[in-house]
């Protein structure tokens, strides 16, 4: 038997994998796999700008294809960098299986030169993670790691790679089982609970889906649609879930929680049944939570038990991925006598429209509703803030469309670096980003990888010079003191006690230009449609559209934090 | 549901790895759950570590803590110990100084009652091993401080294992 380094055997472990592209930032301590990567052809290796931006790409291009993202990082401020990213993806189940650096097993505790404890410092924030400390045990644990990413609730893996462990020589045998004691994913539905939960679906007057992104992972929005054919049940969805079923089907009422539709925020107060698949009832959908669908009956289908009666108490628990679970409701469902509630649900809908329709300047519906005129095949992106629940409220994810966006954590600067990671992944599929002006100056660097990459994405600018979301908060909730969201303040601004201040930086045009993508600014309605016609033009080059919004424009409804129905802001 | 809070135990097989200890009482800290007492020891399979632990909680968290105990990769299987026969004791020394003669006999007394061994013995000091419930231990540190001025505890943390007739404690 030859004997190979660890760095071949990673290589080799990718292969094996199906690995077909790696996001990798160099260093040190993993100069020896780049050159092993250097050495292949099989595995594209992508560079970003920054080691943040990096893990976003690998997720995203993880949540687009269905693979797991693949990161290599060097040692110390490499492996740092991770963190954002890492908890983004934990927090939203993405399967990434991430390659840290580490300085040689000798120098480690010693504060050796880029050496940090980066499986302590995530411990918290991955599904698993672990120093590789002998090399015949790095086939096993790079195998088990690939498992425990892409299985169960999916989520983030690290892998971290001393220097020295990866030098030595050792079996080059991959292994192809994997068997961790502690580790055993359910891959069955409860029959039993099941039946129980759909004869009380069948028997409830006012039943209601409620589908989280659980349903998005498994791939299951198809059977899920079938389902909710068959049985005439109306449905809501968290903004992880949307798109669980076409946003455009008769019986999707829209997104729940804070900024949630009125509609759906109604119903979920009066259902009899909830009937909840692959959510975690997180605060920003449930509200206070003994307000919570109080007249409900609630099934919870989840993949992980800990979800289940954490945050609400569930009377039907059901644990199995939401694809076994649709796949056998789908066998079993009624049709449901649902009419009357459905025509009380329509009149909610009436009442209080979701609409941005009274103002006379361009808003952010315009924009997106123009989107959903020009693209039937795409994936968007989002950052976070209030474009982000603009497009939560208002982008129509249909069969053929996909959000990517950060619902758990939250993350700004996660928009961009997503849609070049959903791009590389589906070169064929248009790709969208939205973010505010924000987010966006927080991973602006990856226009070099995007142009270096020669990809046409289509990243959409809402500029209100604010951190709109907070400043939303303000207004509303801190009698207009504008603390740190004003994106023009600086010492102009505290000279002139905010009589003065500069024009906004960057100019987006041209910093896109500068990068030699495309950059057009829109200030009126009637440029909408043009832009995206000229964006759609291109095939090489990213297109960055400025759109100048209002500041004044909010997001609603929105319920207060820990409110209730009560609460819900309709409009100022 | 029973909202009180309780003193509640569970014993845990997990892998004998690196980082394991560190993940299970991070878990604790991060989810700020509380955690009275852990221990933990190799067991027959070098490869497997067995805990002790305890935690007051209600009964919602703890049913959490199980959960998401039983998610960890590393652990092997959670058992938990509230409803169950199990054998449990605690390992407790005391060191008690400036004994005067009268207080040394004290200490022999108090430990001939607890069944505990004196186990060392100096020209004013005496130090006395108990191993029985950690509720026990709880008792005899109550009662030395209040008995002697200057006396010096340290506590091993109680390890159980399930009874194999109908025994409990």
């Amino acid at each position: 038997m030859r004997k190979i380094t660890g760095n071949k055997l990673l290589v080799r472990a990718l292969k094996e994998e199906g690995v077909d592209t790696i996001f990798g930032y160099p260093g040190a301590c993993t100069i020896d796999i780049s050159d092993e990567l250097y050495k292949q052809d099989d595995i594209r290796v992508i560079l970003p700008r920054h080691e943040q931006a990096l893990v976003h790409e690998a997720d995203a291009y993880a949540r687009t294809t269905g693979k797991a993202g693949v990161c290599l990082v060097t040692s110390g401020p490499g492996a740092t960098n991770l963190v954002t990213g890492l908890a983004t993806a934990n927090y939203d189940s993405v399967p990434l299986v991430c390659f840290t650096g580490q300085v040689a097993k000798n120098l480690i505790g010693n504060d050796a030169f880029q050496e940090v404890d980066i499986v302590g410092i995530t411990r918290s924030i991955t599904k698993y993670g672990v120093t590789v400390r002998n090399r015949e045990d790095l086939g096993r644990i790079i195998k088990e790691a690939f498992y425990i990413a892409r299985t169960g609730r999916p989520g983030p893996v690290l892998i971290d790679l001393p220097k020295d462990v990866m030098g030595e020589l050792g079996s080059p045998d991959y292994p192809d089982t994997v068997n961790i004691r502690g580790y055993k994913p359910n891959t069955s539905v409860h029959m039993g609970q099941l039946k129980r939960a759909l004869k009380m679906l069948k028997k409830a007057k006012k039943p209601l889906f409620l589908a989280g992104g659980g349903v998005n992972i498994a791939r299951a929005n198809k059977i899920f649609t079938e389902v909710v054919n068959k049985t005439n049940v109306p449905v809501v969805t968290t903004i992880m879930g949307r798109g669980a079923v076409p946003t455009n089907h008769p019986l999707f009422i829209g997104n729940l929680g804070m900024h949630g539709q009125y509609a759906a925020n109604m119903a979920v107060e009066e259902c009899d049944l909830l009937f909840s698949i692959g959510t975690r009832f997180n605060d920003r959908i449930t509200g206070k939570l003994h307000a919570f669908a109080p007249n409900a009956q609630i099934v919870h289908i989840d993949i992980d038990t800990a979800s289940i009666s954490r945050n609400i108490h569930v009377h039907v628990p059901i644990v199995a991925d939401a694809l076994e679970a649709v796949t056998k409701m789908n066998e079993y469902v009624e049709s449901c006598e649902t009419d009357e509630w459905l025509a009380r649900i329509r009149a909610w809908k009436e009442e209080h429209p979701l609409t941005m329709k009274n103002y006379t300047h361009m808003t952010p519906m315009d924009i997106i509703e123009e989107m959903n005129r020009q693209f039937d095949d795409a994936i968007i992106a989002t950052d976070v803030g209030q474009h982000q629940m603009f497009v939560t409220q208002y982008a129509e994810i249909t069969e053929k469309k996909q959000l990517v966006t950060s619902g758990g954590l939250g993350t700004m600067g996660y928009g961009f670096p997503a849609a070049i990671g959903a791009k590389l992944g589906n070169p064929d599929k248009t790709v969208i980003a939205i973010s505010g002006d924000g987010g966006m100056q927080m991973n602006i660097q990856e226009f070099a990888t995007a142009v270096l990459e020669e990809l046409p994405l289509i990243l959409c600018v809402f500029n209100n010079e604010y951190l709109g979301m907070v400043r939303q908060w303000q207004k509303l909730f801190y009698g207009k003191r504008y603390g740190m969201t004003n994106m023009r303040s600086g010492a102009m601004y505290r000279r002139t006690n905010g009589e003065q201040m500069p024009e906004y930086t960057p100019d987006f045009v041209r910093l896109a230009e500068s990068y030699g993508a495309k950059g057009i600014r829109v200030t009126k309605k009637e440029e909408i449609a043009a832009a995206f016609e000229s964006a759609k033009a291109e095939t090489k080059v990213p297109t960055l559209i400025e759109f100048i919004i209002d500041p004044e424009d909010l997001v609603y409804p929105m319920i207060q934090p820990g409110g209730t129905l009560e609460d819900m802001i309709m409009d100022c | 549901m029973d909202n009180s809070m309780k003193k509640r135990w569970i014993s845990l097989y997990v892998e004998n790895q690196v980082g394991v200890l560190s993940k299970i009482s991070g878990l604790f800290s991060a989810k700020s759950y509380n955690l009275d007492s852990l221990t933990v020891g190799t067991t027959e399979d070098p490869t497997i570590s067995r805990m002790t632990i305890a935690t007051v909680s209600d009964d919602e968290t703890f049913e959490q803590i199980k959960k998401q105990l039983n998610r960890m990769i590393e652990v092997i299987k959670v058992i938990d110990f509230t409803d169950i026969f199990v054998r449990m004791k605690e390992i407790l020394y005391v060191k008690v100084f400036h004994c005067t003669p009268a207080a040394k006999v004290e200490v022999f007394q108090i430990a001939e009652t607890f069944k505990a061994k004196v186990i060392d013995y100096g020209r004013d000091s005496v130090l006395v091993e108990f191993v029985q419930t950690a509720t026990k231990n709880d008792a005899v540190v109550k009662l030395m401080k209040e008995e002697f001025k200057s006396i010096e505890v340290v506590r091993g943390g109680s390890v159980g294992i399930e009874s194999i007739s109908m025994m409990e404690r």
